[in-house]
Formats: structure tokens, sequence, C-alpha cells
């Protein structure tokens, strides 16, 4: 959303300077249109200014959509068409867009509307122009080049508009959705003669570093996305084989992050400085299977440029035989005659550390090299590179559950950590089930290894959240670039993940390759120069070398730093992300479908879609039905399902829709509790129980659309749901709101190959009754969210009808990217197979079977899902819980009667500890509490109250997490670290390292008990005592798992109790406590904090 | 030099040191056993005899210190790779004093010497496991972090990891190179552990060759330009069961054989002919050691 909220800003600009002027642009035409819009917006808005709230968001969902994929076709590459969209379309997305600015109310909006009025009557005089402006669109390009002229004029946009975003951006999101929100109506009422003129575009001056040292200078739209520069600057170079490379810049904090091709630019590098390099992105393993030689160049100047600053670190011979190669590449063969020859050659920068020595060795190799052509000396420069440990390994500094500081390198085959030079754990892309951040922790699900039965998390401390960010997106570029066939659809991945919706775009290394072996032109000529190199390589590089004390000019202050990625902005989630990475199945798939199998999965995938998509009016739709297509769609629900397979990325796609929805109040939930501490607790309840209502729609498939639109839309309307299915614990609840408070977080929804469903509901019920009064404060943030999410569902749809065109398109981005037929490459086979890859792949084909299974079904939805539903019911049967709700109305009860207590939090965790109070069925583990912890995972279904059937299975399955050792370092596991060996006896509790002081293993009271006597089963997995000085920590864990209706959900309590004899901080041991639990849980969300204060310390009943 | 970093280079050198009277009685053991040194002398003396007359390398001999009864082990005071000769700083106090003949030797040999003076730092060249394509370095009671750090920094150009080693003496008390790309290994529970990590650890995939007796697993692989492939390992008569599975017919086509106690050379022809570079490796087999080393790479 980030990217549209941008471009209203943009828009406010624009409408500012030059409304007046009628432009072909559709872009100006959706300004102005804008402006009308806004108007019409603010009149209705008083009126409507309730209702807009809700409804809105309904609405606001598809707009965006239109929104999006106009934009993306006029901004795409310069080679693009934009295929004229219908003009009835273009209509509603101009509408669309235009009230977006006002709706924020900022002191901007307002002086713009004033103008914005004004104009308007023009405006009107232009409305042909509008309507047509959607077949304008091919035009675009022209008037960019066009616009060269009215440059300055940009600048001073730029510069304006720059703040202006910087302002807005915070709230880009809330503005974004609220607007959609005010368009939806608005765009009903508003007659189509509204249009509006258009202002000049604006153009910005680009400049780009290449890998010769030289700039490239281009210009382009001020709302350009990056792919359209980089498509730019690949053109300059007469490059095909694109997709290794990428665009850096400079953010704010001076870390190089990669432009996000899909996103406009002007709202990524968040300054005014339109500086950027162009560098290597993924390094391809095998060099020689590129298909030009240019490629291969490029590459080449790339690592000369590595090893020259460092980054690449090499032995002295290998800086001699690289420089060797280097020098027959770029100068021919070496001329005796010439007179000074080690003179030129200290004047070039080969390695961080260059002396005479190594001067002469370059020497001395470069005359053996005589008669090799350029071309095979980089193929030999790349050869021996290639073979370099650290070669395409992108670092990240970051540390370990221990504080210690170390390395993460991102690299083709997976995650790498090292300590000092030291490589003491690497987590291979197979073994890594789940990548996720949070805040400045980042995280991975590890596989479970042949002895282990349970996954294991290993948590990573960041240096922010931003360097935490872009590790991430980096490790999921990674992943989709050299482990799937094709990128995953980003839409989905956000809904699975309340984060970013950040995927990665562009083709995968297999599509790339597919892609190139079609190429068809004759090798193009480039000149290989060496003279710019020289200077370049030194700035930024760390090193020192005597010889050079002169030629290195900074001139292109290019400075490859390792940590590229590409900041996006996320809007209001700072919660965190996680992208599931679906066990690279595919590559393994490859080998065993045929090439056909493969298109009729995808055709029978992009058959979903398209039933599940059908046919959006053009004109504002009722926001109603959508909600009712997703949940009506029985294919996506029974993908859900499947979350068990989840090898197929369809499936997770359908899921993530569907799943969004009830997510979008997880997402809120995070959002609002970025920091769970006791002041957040307010907001946590009003969270909690927006999500509610979400998950009771999510939850009833079948129930009318109506519901999800409620409670996306309306928080009010969700409180009263909430309220209903919730209505015990509401009661008990209310009464002593004040002493006790809930938090409720609630993360991510993980998708697993495991089988874990969304969580999204769970928590709500016992929080959300005392939340109500005071969530509407935050119901409005949350609204906003939820608007968000809508939005994304909007842009998924337009994929959806696209793919009815194209098959293939499944599983890319819509706007980005070319859609590679079949593009899939079998060829590829990762590098390292591993035994473990092998096992994998029996059950990846498994899982894929299953999926496929579910996509040709998708007529019949219900029964393909099955399979997986009951594989998990089976699972979950053991422990099954008939009445989760009760369990969470036990737990309010007790919470209240808890008071003695000092302090309970409760989070929810994926580990299945349970909590001994509630856990009467519990066993008991002893378990290392850090400090103080209770993680609850509470996964409730909602539905289940309320008496609706659902079908839907969400399945939660809690996974034990168990703390698998990585056989190396004990760096590595950070959250769930050291295991003490007393414990590891018990089923799959998680170790973790205990601070000081004693374990003891306590027996629990069973007071909190009363509850579940209506026969929940649950598990007690642990509970421990440590006992320091003055302070008494009693963490229990409790798990249940529930089957109700054909939804299964997990929910894991943590208990601590506090117990102090002396004057403790309790705030802070509640916050640690609470720190600790999430991350000792990272994919578990924190439903539920409830703290009871008690002076005296008592037993409880 | 293509095969600037193609993993095992061609061995062209041996570096020995004779067995001092003091073995017997000073060396540092695990075992109480009885060391019958009249016996050790011989076998080492059939050992380099072996070395040089069978295999045609070049060895370099370097005299018995009395002041260091483990001088014999010479695998344990240097490690070489490529051109590059890390003289290491040994776990053992008693044994840092060998180190001195060592470098003495490799320099001599045209390699660029590399010295651990790092006082944190300990060594022993009998952790590092060199595979032809990245180090593993076993953190035992004689190596630590600090030394595998130096090590690392030593030879750039390949990855450093990290191998626990819980039991037993050294990384490679259990394990070695059988080939390129072929780790023999030891049956015992900590062998296999460090082998899963080592596997979990490597982006390359290694075959593995299990063997009885970790003992057994202590071999020494030598790429000849002569003679090819070659592996000396144990007898049949010090590890029968072991030596069935070392011997030609399982693994290796072709070989010659050595009645030397505990030692065997042989070469073969099957597998790959490839990997060249230069390795050096030292050879704890008993009483016998050996460092091997091969002339500077051909640049």
């Amino acid at each position: 959303m980030t990217t549209e909220a941008g471009s209203e800003t943009e828009v406010k600009e624009k409408a500012e300077e030059s409304a007046a002027e009628p432009d072909q642009s559709e872009k100006a035409t959706e300004d102005s249109q804008e402006v009308a819009n806004a108007e019409v917006e603010e009149k209705e808005k008083a009126k409507v200014k309730e209702k807009e709230e809700k409804e809105g968001k309904g609405i606001s969902r598809y707009l965006p959509t239109w929104l999006k994929k106009q934009k993306s076709q006029s901004q795409t590459s310069p080679t693009k068409e934009a295929p004229p969209t219908e003009e009835p379309v273009s209509k509603v997305t101009q509408e669309e867009e235009g009230p977006a600015p006002e709706v924020n109310g900022h002191a901007e909006e307002v002086e713009e509307k004033e103008e914005v009025k004004s104009e308007q009557v023009k405006e009107k005089e232009a409305e042909t122009h509008s309507n047509a402006s959607a077949d304008t669109e091919p035009a675009k390009e022209e008037k960019v080049e066009e616009s060269a002229e009215k440059s300055p004029e940009e600048t001073k946009e730029t510069t304006e508009g720059e703040g202006a975003e910087e302002e807005t951006k915070e709230k880009e999101g809330a503005v974004e959705a609220e607007g959609e929100a005010g368009e939806g109506q608005t765009s009903i009422f508003q007659s189509p003669l509204r249009l509006v003129r258009k202002n000049k575009m604006k153009l910005v001056v680009c400049h780009v570093t290449l890998l010769d040292g030289t700039d490239f200078t281009c210009e382009v739209e001020k709302r350009a996305k990056g792919q359209y520069l980089f498509f730019k600057v690949c053109e300059h170079l007469n490059l095909l084989e694109k997709d290794y490379f990428g665009l850096t810049y400079q953010d704010n904090h001076d870390q190089k992050c990669w432009l996000d091709p899909t996103k406009e630019i002007k709202r990524q590098i968040r300054s005014n400085n339109w500086q950027f390099a162009f560098n290597v992105k993924f390094y391809p393993p095998d060099p020689s299977l590129l298909t030009e030689d240019i490629t291969r160049y490029l590459l080449c100047l790339q690592l000369r440029e590595d090893v020259a600053s460092g980054r690449l670190p090499c032995s002295f011979v290998t800086h001699a035989l690289l420089g060797s190669y280097t020098l027959q590449a770029e100068i021919g063969d070496y001329e005796p005659d010439q007179p000074r020859p080690l003179d030129f050659i200290s004047q070039l920068t080969f390695a961080p550390n260059q002396n005479k020595e190594m001067e002469e060795k370059i020497l001395e190799l470069y005359k053996s090299h005589r008669g090799m052509t350029p071309a095979q000396a980089d193929t030999q420069f790349l050869e021996n590179a290639k073979k370099l440990s650290m070669y395409g390994v992108d670092l990240h500094h970051a540390k370990d559950s221990e504080g210690v500081d170390i390395m993460l390198g991102v690299c083709a085959n997976g995650l790498l950590v090292y300590k000092d030079r030291l490589r003491i754990n690497r987590f291979a892309w197979p073994k890594i089930l789940k990548i996720s951040y949070k805040r400045n922790n980042f995280y991975i699900k590890i596989r479970p290894g042949e002895t282990e039965q349970f996954e294991s998390t290993v948590g990573f401390k960041l240096q922010n959240h931003r360097a935490a960010k872009r590790l991430w997106k980096v490790c999921v570029e990674n992943h989709s670039f050299f482990r799937l066939n094709a990128p995953e659809p980003p839409t989905k991945a956000r809904f699975l993940t309340l984060g970013s919706k950040f995927r990665y775009s562009g083709r995968t290394q297999a599509q790339t390759r597919m892609a190139s072996s079609l190429i068809d032109r004759p090798a193009p000529s480039f000149e290989r120069t060496s003279s710019k190199r020289t200077s370049r390589s030194l700035d930024g590089a760390p090193m020192i070398s005597i010889t050079e004390a002169g030629r290195e000019s900074a001139e292109n202050g290019r400075e490859p730093h390792l940590e590229l990625h590409s900041d996006s902005k996320s809007s209001l989630r700072v919660h965190g992300d996680n992208i599931y990475v679906r066990h690279s199945n595919l590559m393994l798939e490859d080998h065993d479908k045929t090439q056909e199998e493969v298109l009729k999965h995808q055709a029978s995938i992009s058959q979903l879609k398209r039933s599940f998509m059908e046919a959006p009016p053009p004109s504002p739709p009722q926001p109603n039905q959508w909600e009712k297509r997703l949940t009506s769609s029985p294919a996506t629900i029974r993908l859900q399902q499947q979350q068990v397979s989840l090898a197929e990325e369809i499936a997770s796609v359908l899921f993530s829709r569907q799943t969004d929805i009830g997510l979008y109040s997880t997402a809120k939930a995070a959002c609002i509790f970025p920091e769970p501490p006791l002041d957040a607790v307010k907001t946590t309840s009003s969270a909690a129980t927006t999500s509610s209502a979400a998950v009771c729609s999510f939850s009833a498939p079948q129930r009318p659309l109506a519901t999800l639109s409620t409670a996306l839309s309306a928080t009010e309307v969700s409180v009263p749901q909430t309220e209903a299915a919730t209505a015990d614990n509401t009661t008990s609840d209310t009464k002593e709101p004040a002493k006790t408070t809930e938090v409720e977080i609630e993360e991510t929804v993980v998708v697993q190959e495991i089988s874990r469903a969304p969580k999204p509901g769970l928590v709500t019920v016992a929080a959300s009754p005392p939340a109500a009064p005071s969530a509407e404060q935050e119901m409005r943030e949350q609204e906003v969210k939820v608007q968000e999410e809508a939005v994304v569902v909007e842009e998924a749809k337009p994929r959806k009808e696209e793919s009815i065109s194209s098959e293939s398109e499944s599983e890319e981005e819509a706007e980005y990217h070319p859609y590679l037929p079949v593009s899939i490459s079998h060829t590829q086979i990762p590098e390292e197979k591993e035994e473990e890859e092998e096992q994998e792949k029996q059950e990846e084909d498994k899982t894929a079977e299953l999926q496929v299974l579910a996509s040709d079904a998708s007529s019949l939805p219900a029964e393909v899902i099955q399979p997986a539903e009951e594989t998990s019911r089976e699972e979950e049967e053991s422990r099954k819980e008939d009445d989760t709700e009760t369990e969470e109305t036990e737990k309010t009860t007790n919470a209240e009667e808890e008071k003695e207590v000092e302090r309970e939090t409760e989070e929810s965790t994926d580990d299945p500890m349970v909590t001994p109070d509630e856990a009467p069925n519990g066993l008991t583990l002893p378990e290392e509490g850090v400090t103080v912890i209770d993680a609850h995972a509470e996964e409730e279904e909602e539905p289940k109250m309320n008496g609706e059937p659902s079908l839907i299975e969400a399945e939660p399955l809690p996974q034990v997490i168990c703390c698998s050792e990585p056989p190396v370092v004990k760096t590595e596991m950070v959250t769930i670290s050291d295991t003490f060996a007393a414990q590891k006896t018990e089923i799959a509790t998680k170790e973790v390292p205990i601070v000081h002081t004693e374990t003891k293993t306590i027996t629990y009271e069973a007071a909190q008990l009363d509850g579940n006597g209506d026969g929940e089963p649950g598990v007690l997995m642990t509970a421990q005592t440590i006992t320091s000085e003055s302070l008494c920590t009693t963490t229990t864990t409790h798990i249940t798992k529930t089957l109700k209706g054909g939804l299964s959900e997990t929910r894991i309590e943590k208990r601590i109790v506090i117990t102090g004899d002396c004057d403790i901080d309790h705030d802070q041991a509640l916050a640690q406590a609470i720190k600790e639990a999430k991350e000792q849980h990272p994919d578990m969300s924190v439903t539920r904090v409830v703290v009871h204060k008690e002076t005296e310390l008592a037993e409880e009943d | 030099m293509a095969g600037l970093m193609a993993g095992y280079g061609h061995y062209t050198h041996a570096v020995v040191r004779g067995i001092p009277a003091s073995l017997a009685k000073e060396a540092l053991r695990s075992s109480q056993t009885e060391v019958d040194l009249a016996k050790a002398v011989k076998e080492h003396e059939a050992y380099v005899e072996v070395l040089r007359t069978r295999l045609g390398l070049e060895v370099v001999e370097l005299p018995a210190d009395e002041s260091l009864p483990d001088c014999v082990f010479v695998e344990d005071a240097a490690v070489v790779c490529g051109d590059t000769a890390l003289i290491t700083r040994p776990g053992a106090e008693s044994r840092r004093g060998e180190t001195e003949a060592m470098k003495g030797a490799l320099k001599d040999l045209n390699l660029n010497i590399v010295e651990m003076t790092d006082e944190n730092a300990t060594l022993d060249g009998g952790d590092v496991l060199f595979t032809g394509r990245e180090f593993f370095v076993g953190l035992s009671k004689r190596t630590n972090q600090r030394g595998a750090e130096i090590l690392a920094d030593a030879f750039k150009d390949y990855a450093v990891s990290t191998v626990p080693v819980l039991d037993g003496l050294h990384l490679k008390s259990f394990c070695s190179m059988g080939g390129p790309g072929l780790i023999v290994i030891g049956s015992s529970e900590p062998a296999q552990k460090a082998l899963k990590i080592m596997q979990q650890m490597s982006d390359h995939r290694y075959d593995k060759l299990t063997v009885p007796d970790d003992l057994a697993a202590n071999c020494i692989y030598m790429n000849l330009p002569s003679k090819g492939h070659v592996l000396l390992h144990c007898t049949a008569e010090e590890f029968p069961e072991s030596a069935k599975v070392l011997s030609p017919p399982s693994t290796f086509s072709n070989f010659v054989s050595l009645t030397i106690k505990h030692i065997h050379p042989q070469s073969w022809q099957e597998g790959p002919p490839s990997e060249q570079p230069n390795w050096f490796s030292g050879l704890d087999l008993k009483s016998t050691c050996l460092c091997c080393c091969s002339s500077c790479p051909g640049l």
C-alpha cells in the first residue's frame, strides 16, 4: 500500500502545481480526478463519515487493485507496451485514487482541496480526456522523454514532495486506507463525468553508477517504479540477462538497499537523492551457465570490485591470479615492449592489500595468459572467483542469543553463520521452514532433523528493525531466486504473514535461465574498460594500498556493501514479517514432473484463481461482494486446509487470500502491540476484539460475506460479534477490567508444512470482552490496517483476471514481470544435495500431488481438502480439546482469580507448553524458563463459538519446538537454545538457557482447573521454577488442542508467576517476561497477557 | 593455474621426523599401553621407505629431538595448503618446540610461512581436515576457536568450519580424506556425529566411507603424478575389518600393497583423475607420521 500512498502524495503535489494543463498522461488525469473526488468526498464525508469507515474498507479492497494495475502498466519498462485498459475500468481507478489524500485531513491536503475546487471547473472540461486516459497510457513513455525539459520543475517538486512524503509516510497506510474507503463511497456517487485534467509529468534525473564506474543519467517520471529505471539501465547496458542484477540506493542510514522494482522509486529512496548503483544482486553459482558474455563481463566487474574492496576475501595467490585475468580481459595480450608494465599495474586496484610483490605476481601470471581472448579471460576469472568461499555471500551483522557478534551470510544455498571468519553453522534452504523477523529479531524455523521430532527456531538479533527487515528481504529474495521455479506471488504472502507483503518479484534463476536460453541475438559488442575501474575501486573500500595512493579518487563513490536490501517502507506494520519458505520442493519436483504436468498444474491453478476472482464489476462493487467471493470460493478454503501439504505455492496463495481476511485482525494486533508491556493492554484488548470478529467470519466460510466485510470494515460490527462469541467471558472480564490487564498480540499465521493454521482468531475470545469498551480508539487503527489488507486483496484481483488470459501467470506478480509461460527449468539442480533433501523429496512429491489434486479439484473444493484436514485432525486429536472457548473463559476467570499471583503473562506460543494451572490434562515438564515467561498460544476458532459450522480448518498445529542443537555452535540457537540435560527427556520441550539459579519442578495448583472441568484435554507440558535470591519464577506451559467442526486449534499457554520477597520491579519483570516469551516462540503470537498484581503471595485456589 | 583452488595438488614432498627415545616414556599418551620403542622405530623406517621408494616422494627427514618426545607427529606442527604453510601453535605446551624445525624445513621448500603468534590461539594440525574444497577444524582439547580463526585468515580462499570434537584427541583421530570428495570416517558415535556436522556445514557434498574402527579411519590420501591415487591405511593385521573396507575390492581397484606394519600404501586408478593442487597432510598413524607437501603451485 505504501506505493499507493506515495502516489497520492504526488498527486497532491501535482494538483498544486499544475492541474490546469490538460495533459494526456493518464496519471495526470487521475490526479485531477482525485481532486474532484476529494471534493465530493469531503461533502459526503460529513454525511457518511461513520459508514465510510466500515463500508469503505470493503470497497477499498478492490479499488487499489485497479490502481495498481494501471500504474504498473504505465510505468514498467520502457519497452513494455501498456495495453490499453478498458475505459470504464480506468475511470474507476481514477476515481478511487483521487480522494485518498483528503481523507487524511492533513494540513496539506486541506490546502490542496481549495485549489482543487477551483480547478475542478476546468477539470470537468477535461472530462473527455480523462475518459480516454486509459488508452493514452502508451503515450506515457513518450511523454516522459518530452518532459525532460520540465525536469527543473520537477526537482523542486521532488523536494517539496519529499518532505510531504516523509510526513505522510508514516501515516501512509492509514491515509491510504481511509482514502480508499472514502473513494469507494465517493465513486458510487460520483458521476463518471467528473474528470480532471492532468498535470505535467514530473521528471526526475536519476544517476546510476554502473559497474565499470561510469555514471548513467536518465530521466524518469517521478512516480516511476523501480523497474522502470532498472530497465532503462539494462537497456543502456544492452543487458538481457538482467535478473541477476539490481539497483541499490543508500537509505537515510547509509545502508545500501535494493530498489524494489515493483514500487515507486520515490517512495523508497526517501530523500531527494536520486542516486543509484547498478550491482549484481544474485551471484550465479555457475557463471559458465550464463548465456551471454556481456553478462559475464558485468559479473566480472562486480567481482573485481568485491575483491578489490576486500568484501570477497581471497588469498595472495588468488588475488594475483584474478588480477592477471583481469588484465588479460581488459587490455589483451601482454606486450613485451611496454615500457613499465609494473607501473601500469600498480595503478590498478586488485586487492585491498596490494603490494609490489603481488603486482609482480600478477604480471608474471598475466604474461602467461597470452593468446587468451577477453571472454576467455573473464570466464577463467569467474571460474576461480566462484570457488571462493565468500562468493555471493551477503553478510549481515548480527548477534546470537548470547549476544555474541556473528555474521549471517545469505547465499544461493542458504543461510550461513559466521563468527569472525569461521563458519559456525549453516542452514541450507531446504532445512528452513520459515523465515521471519520481528522488530530487530530475525528467526528461522528449522526443519527437524532425522532424529528430531520437532522443528526448532533459531533467532538472531540484528542491530535494529531495519536491519532485520533487510536481512529478511534478502533471504526471501535469495530463496525465491535460487530455490523456486517461479516467484511466489506477493499477495498471498502478505496474508499469511502479517507483516510485509514483500516477495521477490523478479524471475527466478530457473526462469531466467530458461529465458536466456531463448536469447537469440548476435553477441553484443561491448568495450571492456579498465581505466574507470582504477579509480573507482577504492572508494569506500577499507583498504589501504601504499602504491595506489594517488589514484583512488572516489569518483563514482560506489562502494559495494555487503548489505544489500531494499528497505521498503513498511507502512504501519511494525511488527514482523514472516515468510514461509515452503520447503524447496519445487526444485525437486521438477525432476519428477514433466513439463506437461507443470503446465497442467498451472492451468488448474489459474483456473482456481479465475473462479475465485470472477468478474469483479468495473464499477464500485458492493463491499460485501468481494468478501463473499473470498469466503465462498470453495477452492480457497480447501487449499487453506491443505496447509499441511504446504508445498505448493498456489495452495498457499489461495490460502493466504482467505486467511488474510481473518488475519487482518491479527495484523492489527501486531501493529498495535509492538511492545507488549502493560501500556498496550487496552489497545490489545480492542485488537483482540477485532480479531475475534474477523476470526468468526473467517472460520465460517459459509456465512455470507457480510461477516467478513463487517469485520474488516466496521470495528463496531465486529465488536458485537466478538462479544457474542465471548459472551461468557465477557461478563467476568468486564467486571474487573482494571485489574486484569490483557494484552493480546497476534502474530503471524504460520503456514508450514507441518500444518499450522491461521491462529488469528485465537486469543480473541477471552480478551475481547473487556477490551471492547476501550477498544474503540484502537479500532480506528485497526481499521486502517484492515484497509491495507483489503488493498492487498484487490491487488490480487487484477492478477487473477489476467491469469485468465495467461496461464503461466499463476505465480508471478502481475505488474512486473514478464510472464514466462511455463518457464521453469528443470535443469537446475542445487549444487549440494543433502541427504535431507532426498528425503524431503519424497515428502514433497507427495505434497505436490496433493496440491495438484486440490487445484484440479478447484471446482470440487471440499473433497480435496479433506485429506489434509484429516491429517491434521488426527494429529491434533490426540490432544483434542472440545471447548477451546471454555478454556479461554477459564483463563479469564482464572486470571481474575489468580490475583494472588503477582503476574501472569500469557502469550501465545508455538510451543506446546501449557500452563499448569489450566492443564488438568497437562503433563508437567520442568522447563527452564529464561527469566519469566509464559507463552500461551491460544488458538481458538470463534466460529465454533458461534456455533457455526465452519468448513474451513484453521489448523494451528502447535508444534512443539524442540531445540535441536545445531551441531556446531551455540551461537545459533537464540531462543531455544542450550539445553540442560535434565529437560531433554521431555517431549518437545524447548530448552531455554537458564539465567541463573536452580530449576525446580513445580506442582500446580488446581485452582485454574475450574474452567477446565469442561473436559479440555489440554496437556501440561512443563512447569518449572527458577529461584534466585529475590525472585521466584514459575513457568508453566500448557498446550491445548481443539478440534471442532473441522477446525483445530492449538493454544499454548504459558503462565509465569513471579514471586518476589523483596522489592521487585514488576513492570520491568513483566516486560522482560513478555519479551522473552516472544523471543522464545517467534512464530507464535502473544494473544493475551494477563497480569495480576498481588501484594501478597498466595497460592491460587 | 586454473586449478588454484582445485583441491588436492600433486604430492611431491613428505616431511617426517625421527622417533626420539623419549617417546616411550615421556610422550603424551591417552592410554597406558607400553610402547615398544624398537618396534616403533622399525615401523617408522619402513614407512619412510615406502614414501621414498615406493611412492617416489621427496622425503625431508628431520632429526628426532629428545627434548620433544612427540616430535615424530609432524602433522600437528604445520598445515600446508597451496603455497602457504601455517605453522601452528600446538595445544600441548610440551610440543610447542616442534614447530621450529618444521618451519625451517617448510621454508626450504619455498612455501609462504604464516606463523601463529597469538598466545591465545592453539591449533594442532591433527584437528585440521582439508577436503580439497574447504577446511574443517575440530575444536578439541588441543585446538581452540582462535586457532581456527587464524587458520581461516591464512587460507582465505576456503571456507573454514568448526566442528566440536568431544571425544578423542583430534578431529582426524577418527576421520580423514580417502580421496577427492571422500571422507573416511569411523563408526563410533562421536565420529558419526562429527560427520553429520560437517555435512551440514558444507556447501559441498562428500561421499563417506565408514570403517568399523575409528583409528582405522586415519589414512593418508595422496595424489601422485606418477602413481595416481594412493591411500595409505592400516593393515589387515591391525584392523582386519576396517582393512577390508579400505582394501581394493571394496574401495579401490588396483592397489599396491606394502606389508609394512600399520601402513598400507595403495594406489588405484579408479576415481576422478582430476582434482589437482597441493595439499599437505600429515598422518598420525600410530608411530608413523607424515607430512606431505607439494612444491609450490605452478603459478
